[in-house]
């Protein structure tokens, strides 16, 4: 009986269930300050002045820092440093210095007694500004004469990528269709807010850190070097974390502010944001425009793809440099056989909250944009818009197909699929559910309904490399260290299950830690939809060399040939011989310092550390259809049916395979009907509650249907996996997009994302 | 001088007395001052629900209620849904069918469902999925919520509730 392949019950369940999660705001020290950190109330300006007398005086405040304290030059790294560009000029501060670039900008910090006290005090304390027009505009902050937001300017980087001709391609075609498309801001959005609790030694001043659970290894070490300590004396912790997608757990001003503070004042300090600044201070995500041209051939064939790109990246760039806009262009050919491509994008910089990544970074934006277009130039042709897929899809045997574009440090690769099949069945399955009669019995009774169509190329397992430790106790349980983070995907439960498959023990008989950096200071977070296929494969490696370790021990205690040994049922035993059986905990007992059968200086433990690394990355894919109403009077878009199709190579747990593609479609709802980053003329944020960001409930979110396939494990690691965090979101953009102009019958294109009433009631076509 | 006053109330029938400031928020005093982590901040706003709690059998936000507002109250929140280490039938369903993922808005949840259960509602989906749209989950896309809650109110009519149970 396997783990791995089974849909067991969840190890981090109970405790969630139970009310005993231990997330970042949940556990306290005692003598611990509680923070608040002080906002620029102001788009951009010159920061003349922060004033703290006031704040420093009211009660129970004990200090205000201010940039006036740090070293100067301290900025956010660039953790992912992509196509050799240098973008220290637009790096952001961890407190302003001599200027405010974005509401929400940290200026100041209050540490107090407790937290309403440190509230109350951080009013009191007055940043005065020297207001500068603000850039709130894309391709305003590009145009010549934009105020500048640094010195450098507001162009933080542009850069093509692409191959083939393209000009020749275009030249000859004989048809050319152009979209102008943007995509909407908008990001994450987890449900938990930041919140940190770093707790101090006061002999030395190491730190122990709660709440950092992307990428702790990294973090401590830029942490460490900010503060010019050794990144030993950091310990990040393993916490429960409300959500990630990519937002929670990047390094963030606050992440060097609250050690800073308890380090200098050897104090515990804690802090938990509102929602209020998690919606302006958190990373932003996905606002592109997109100028994207097809040259086609009178079959429909594609020849050529030209894309002319412009994202707005906010004041800075954070941690993730420009690799949301790499990955937007690199990944936009898709699983599509594009002769030539050429990608062009500029990254401006706007008076607005930073971006970084959020789910399926750059392939939900590129996605949208290139299957909208796709529906648009199949209609223009008069071709059927599945066809137009199928005839440009590739097909296995074109496969492995390269690509001379280079993404996260990698060629795009695209490895053994089977596109055209896949696009086959999801078609033939949304038939089989009924979803052509919904639209024809609704379209009969004079309702607005249409379908969307979006076949979309995921990326996956993301190297170099991850590392995991497995060792056995005493009493037999199995510890397994990893690099990854817990965020809500399951990684406790999936390595668990590889751990005991590989042991053949009982999921309960394994332990798993993740992303804690002292039990794991090689790992290298979660993010990328890695953790399975590259901290799993680790996790696979080292369970295998502990039974192999078992194994020899054993061979030693019942003094027979290592070759006659197995290990089956949980134990550990001669071929076939249950009277022989030795338990694992018998075994660690017999590897403790003092055992006769350890040798001389033969080191203790029933224990191994193994590395994966990453060959290359692996690309899942899939397609959705959405089905949706939409009311003529209102101008609402209700999703009445969605399927997901997708390939995963291979299910560890496919309930929670499901889980991440049910999640990521309620994502996508969000961000194709409902959610947006909006500002006013001035640069104030106007999404700052969830009365203005409009995360999806119950009553928005369809049942989903699924169709998971196993049909092509992937070729570059022991599982056969590819990453499942994504891909349910990827296409929800282009799907409903596609969806929307499907029911309002229209011949061009939809103008953006999201797609609010108002862009519908000036479409429709009154009856 | 803080405005303060002294509050008693039953949490999960074991009986507190404190001393709160008067804006100090339900939650807070639930979270910091007794030690219930459980309930969970997300918006502070009333909106999302993660904060919900009963507060004499009914489901409030406790982000927008004072804890002076609790005074001679009986409150439960989720630590109390669970016998000991056997989690309750609407705490296994839950996990039977993947309703959680990150578990922040879980306990809102919980909450939630046991006040609407309580109703003995007929287990009708249409009616659970108005009831799980009062509250907010970044994680699930809510089908499993709907799904566990629904199994739940047809057990306990049909009288086939799951006991409490510590196996997974």
């Amino acid at each position: 009986m396997t783990s791995v392949g089974s849909r067991v019950l969840r190890k981090e369940d109970p405790a969630l269930l139970r009310g005993l999660g231990r997330f970042g705001d949940d556990q306290s020290r005692a003598g611990q300050l509680w923070a608040r950190v002080v906002r620029s109330p102001v788009a951009h300006g010159r920061l003349r002045s922060v004033d703290t007398a006031a704040a420093s005086a009211a009660p129970g405040v004990v200090r205000v820092m201010t940039a006036l304290d740090l070293p100067a030059d301290l900025f956010i790294p660039v953790r992912l440093s992509v196509q050799g560009l240098d973008l220290s000029p637009f790096l952001q501060p961890v407190l302003a210095g001599e200027a405010v670039r974005y509401v929400g900008e940290p200026v100041a910090v209050v540490l107090a007694e407790d937290a309403y006290a440190a509230e109350d005090a951080a009013e009191l304390v007055v940043v005065d500004v020297e207001e500068l027009p603000p850039v709130l505009d894309a391709d305003a902050a590009l145009a010549p004469g934009a105020p500048p937001l640094h010195a450098a300017g507001n162009c933080a980087a542009d850069f093509t990528v692409g191959y083939g001709d393209v000009a020749g391609a275009f030249r000859d075609a004989a048809h050319v269709v152009k979209v102008d498309f943007r995509v909407g801001r908008h990001s994450a959005v987890p449900l938990e807010p930041r919140a940190l609790l770093v707790d101090v030694d006061p002999r030395d001043g190491s730190l122990d850190i709660y709440g950092m659970t992307k990428v702790p290894v990294f973090n401590r070490g830029v942490l460490a070097g900010m503060l010019g300590v050794d990144e030993t004396s950091i310990h990040v912790h393993a916490v429960d974390a409300g959500g990630g997608f990519g937002v929670r757990g990047e390094f963030y001003p606050e992440d060097y502010l609250l050690p800073w503070l308890a380090h200098t004042l050897r104090r515990p300090v804690k802090w938990a944001e509102d929602r209020l600044e998690h919606l302006v201070a958190v990373n932003h995500s996905r606002q592109q425009r997109h100028r994207l041209e097809v040259a086609l051939a009178n079959d429909g064939t594609v020849l050529a793809l030209r894309d002319e790109a412009v994202q707005d990246n906010g004041a800075y760039c954070r941690t993730h440099g420009i690799i949301v806009p790499e990955l937007t262009m690199t990944m936009l050919p898709g699983p599509y056989r594009v002769p030539a491509y050429e990608g062009r994008v500029r990254v401006a910089l706007t008076n607005k909250t930073p971006c970084g990544t959020y789910r399926a970074p750059g392939r939900f934006e590129g996605t949208t944009v290139r299957e909208h277009l796709f529906d648009v130039a199949a209609d223009r042709l008069g071709i059927d818009r599945v066809e137009f897929r199928r005839r440009n899809l590739l097909r296995p045997d074109e496969l492995p197909h390269a690509r001379s574009m280079n993404t996260l440090g990698e060629d795009v690769v695209l490895d053994v699929a089977d596109y055209p099949g896949l696009l086959d069945k999801v078609v033939a399955e949304a038939e089989r559910l009924g979803y052509p009669e919904v639209v024809q019995q609704r379209r009969a009774a004079g309702r607005l309904t249409g379908t969307g169509l979006a076949v979309f190329l995921e990326k996956s397992g993301l190297g170099p490399q991850e590392t995991a430790d497995v060792s056995v106790s005493a009493t037999g349980v199995v510890h397994v260290h990893t690099g990854g983070t817990s965020l809500g995907q399951g990684i406790e439960t999936v390595m668990g299950q590889i751990a005991a498959d590989a042991l053949t023990v009982g999921l309960d008989q394994v332990r798993v830690v993740n992303g804690d950096t002292a039990l794991q200071p090689y790992g290298m977070g979660s993010w990328a939809s890695r953790s399975t296929v590259v901290g799993g494969s680790a996790v696979h490696l080292a369970t295998v060399a502990v039974r192999d370790r078992a194994r020899e021990m054993a061979s030693r205690m019942l003094e027979v040939s290592v070759d006659d040994v197995e290990v089956a049922e949980g134990v550990v035993r001669v071929f076939g011989d249950p009277g022989t059986s030795l338990t694992l905990g018998e075994i660690a007992r017999a590897c403790l310092p003092g055992s006769a059968h350890l040798g001389r200086d033969e080191p203790a433990g029933l224990s191994a550390s193994r590395r994966f690394e990453v060959g290359h990355m692996t690309y899942p894919y899939g397609a959705h259809v959405a089905v949706v109403d939409v009311d003529a009077g209102t101008g609402k878009v209700s999703v009445l049916r969605y399927l997901v199709a997708y390939e995963v190579g291979r299910a560890v747990n496919p309930t929670l395979v499901e889980g991440q593609l049910l999640g990521g479609v309620a994502q996508g709802v969000g961000g194709a009907l409902l959610e947006e980053f909006r500002y006013d003329d001035a640069g104030q944020p106007q999404s700052v509650s969830f009365m203005d960001y409009m995360l999806p409930t119950a009553a928005e979110v369809p049942v989903v249907d699924l169709l998971v396939l196993e049909d092509f494990p992937a070729p570059g690691n022991p599982l056969g996996a590819r990453g499942a965090g994504e891909g349910g979101l990827t296409a929800a953009g282009g799907a409903l997009a596609n969806a929307v102009r499907d029911a309002l019958s229209m011949a061009d294109a939809l103008p953006r994302l999201p797609v609010t009433p108002g862009d519908v009631l000036t479409r429709v076509t009154p009856a | 001088m803080k405005d303060v006053h002294l509050v008693a109330l039953t949490v999960n029938e074991r009986p507190h007395e404190l001393v709160v400031e008067s804006r100090r928020t339900l939650a807070d005093v639930l979270r910091h001052d007794l030690g219930y982590t459980g309930t969970h901040l997300a918006c502070e706003h009333g909106i999302c629900g993660a904060c919900t709690v009963l507060v004499d059998g009914q489901p409030v936000r406790s982000c927008l209620v004072f804890g002076v507002q609790a005074d001679g109250s009986d409150v439960r929140t989720v630590e109390g849904l669970a016998d000991g280490e056997g989690l309750s039938d609407l705490q296994q369903a839950f996990s039977r069918r993947h309703a959680l993922q990150c578990g922040f808005c879980t306990p809102g949840f919980l909450m939630l469902a046991e006040a609407y259960l309580a109703t003995e509602p007929e287990p009708d989906e249409e009616e659970v999925r108005e009831v799980v749209a009062a509250n907010l989950c970044r994680c699930t896309g809510y089908q499993g919520i709907v799904e566990a809650i629904t199994d739940v109110a047809r057990e306990r009519r049909q009288g086939t509730a799951q006991p409490p149970s510590t196996a997974s």
